[in-house]
């Protein structure tokens, strides 16, 4: 697809949100509420007295998992499988550039899963919940955070160019 | 008017909506190509600007949409969700997501498209994510001055910056313009492919890139909700058809001791002299208030009537044409105003010595409906005296 008129139909699907929810769209605040759910599960020790959960329980009631952003990666997830099974793109494979290993990209990969994860919970959301979300409504906090996260990424490029190019 | 959550679509539905809106966020991300992480980390070696492409389009034609709702006044800017800014931890938050999207090749969502379409990297980025996220929550206790410092509220650029929400979507707009501009200028001589493009497609990228600026234009230079609505009321036809829709004190005192339950007795005053004096049964909605939308259930409504009053003639049509534009409510005006009426009712003058017998009726009807209204005032109270105003709360949102 062209990526402007890509972004048209993204702005247009953002500006549908916000009109029927009064809220943008997101990613990571989706994963948040599935390790809230591991949390509860595995650890019940640190769900009653974790500084973090009861800041969070505090204001929350229910499963982690009754909240809109979960319910919105599913449909993430069932709309991007969908996607990739109409355009023949589903397929099990790795991207990487061409002078590293399997191995080494996806140790990467979880590197960069876990700074971006890290990242987003200290920032109050990632690309999508504060960057973009945030720019529709004109938010300052979601253009700094925006503007920090590609300044970083465009600072950072020069060092893990062999990994990449 | 949005957003439509929960007034119009319940808070149970709206995790279908979640469901559905997710669907086509996961399809569009998808069909731009954000599932190849090679292709999302192009937009920082020059080779592929889609990211960038897509992303500021996205931004800037959602922001120009929600601005033109705004100002049409189809959505409820007040409430809608502002992400708040901490300043300090939005920086260095920021910092740490520059860094992992060029480590890990993925934002979350894009991460997210890219396992469901089977990219094993994606999956690995995703559960990275989900471990960086608990590290987060255990590590809170000392993090949590970062995380709270700087905080400033909901503020947006024209809040901290001053400039108005029209001229931040015109610079939004241009920077994102520029932006493309150079990214296609970056991307051909990178690609080493020509940067000139056919005069036929040139034209067309022009005019394309015009369209924001027009519809900001549209915004500016049309008048919005508010002065749209001031020009209706202050318009004769309503302030006229308020004269034949008016009653006077006598047929009200009537309608109040006999079928106080088919009207709202509204009271259009200041709080202050509503509560010095006010018809019995009557409600408060002062005139300059009457477009909160909290009150707007009572000018929609269809069961009763409603009536207006305050001291002065000019005023209660005022209200009266408030009330016509709002809503469709059946809509009256009281011609005696809130003083002549207590006078009548509650102080009545006995009539002279010479005084003719619908004179002397007069004046017993008056006394007894004063003291009717009365107690039905008290009997009534606590049904009057809490109006029934709709709830209209700040929505919750994002990521955190």
């Amino acid at each position: 697809m062209n990526p402007y008129v890509a972004g048209f139909l993204l702005g247009i699907l953002l500006l549908l949100t916000i009109y029927i929810t009064g809220r943008g769209l997101g990613a990571s605040g989706g994963l948040k509420a599935v390790v809230l759910t591991a949390v509860k599960a595995v650890q019940p020790d640190q769900w009653t007295n974790g500084s973090y959960f009861q800041h969070y329980t505090g204001s929350h009631t229910g499963s982690p998992l009754n909240s809109w952003l979960f319910f919105e990666i599913i449909g993430v997830v069932i709309g991007a499988f969908y996607s990739g099974l109409i355009s023949s793109r589903l397929d099990f494979k790795i991207d990487k550039g061409f002078r590293i290993t399997n191995k080494t990209r996806l140790l990467m990969a979880g590197l960069g899963g876990i700074l971006f994860g890290f990242g987003s919970q200290l920032g109050r959301g990632c690309t999508s919940g504060a960057a973009l979300s945030g720019m529709a409504v004109m938010s300052f906090g979601g253009i700094v955070t925006m503007l920090s996260i590609f300044g970083a990424a465009y600072l950072a490029a020069y060092f893990f160019r062999k990994y990449w190019i | 008017m949005g957003p439509l959550v929960p007034t119009i679509i319940s808070n149970e539905f709206d995790l279908v909506i979640a469901l559905l809106l997710g669907f086509g966020f996961g399809f569009i991300l998808e069909q731009a190509g954000f599932s190849t992480s090679k292709k999302l980390v192009g937009l920082f070696y020059g080779y592929d600007f889609v990211v960038l492409k897509v992303f500021f389009t996205a931004g800037i034609t959602a922001m120009i949409g929600v601005l033109l709702l705004g100002h049409f006044g189809l959505l409820d800017l007040s409430i809608i969700y502002v992400n708040p800014t901490f300043l300090k931890s939005a920086i260095i938050g920021g910092l740490i997501m520059g860094v992992g999207f060029v480590v890990g090749g993925f934002c979350p969502g894009t991460s997210v498209c890219a396992s469901a379409t089977g990219k094993i990297d994606g999956i690995i980025f995703v559960l990275g994510g989900l471990f960086g996220i608990y590290l987060f929550m255990e590590f809170y206790p000392f993090l949590i001055n970062t995380y709270m410092a700087g905080a400033m509220g909901p503020v947006t650029i024209p809040d901290v910056f001053g400039i108005s929400p029209i001229a931040t979507a015109a610079l939004f707009s241009a920077i994102a313009l520029g932006g493309f501009v150079l990214a296609a200028y970056v991307e051909s001589r990178v690609n080493k492919v020509p940067f000139e493009l056919p005069r036929k497609q040139k034209v067309k990228m022009i005019l394309t890139a015009l369209v924001p600026f027009i519809v900001i234009a549209i915004t500016a230079f049309s008048p919005d909700k508010n002065e749209r609505m001031e020009a209706k009321i202050n318009s004769a036809e309503l302030l006229n058809k308020a004269g034949t829709k008016a009653i006077d004190g006598d047929k009200m005192a009537l309608e109040i001791v006999n079928n106080h339950y088919k009207w709202n007795i509204i009271d259009v005053r200041s709080p202050e002299v509503y509560k010095a004096w006010h018809l019995p049964l009557a409600i408060n909605i002062p005139l300059d208030s009457m477009r909160n939308r909290e009150w707007e259930s009572y000018f929609k409504q269809k069961f009763k009537k409603n009536v207006y009053y305050s001291d002065d003639t000019d005023m209660t049509k005022k209200a009266f044409a408030t009330a016509e534009v709002i809503g469709k409510a059946d809509n009256y005006i009281l011609k005696t105003g809130a003083a002549e009426f207590r006078q009548i009712f509650f102080k009545p003058q006995p009539p002279g010595p010479n005084a003719t017998k619908d004179e002397v009726d007069l004046y017993h009807f008056r006394l007894k409906s004063g003291i009717q209204m009365d107690d039905l005032a008290k009997a009534l109270e606590r049904f009057h005296s809490k109006p029934k105003k709709k709830k209209l709360r700040k929505v919750q949102g994002g990521c955190a």
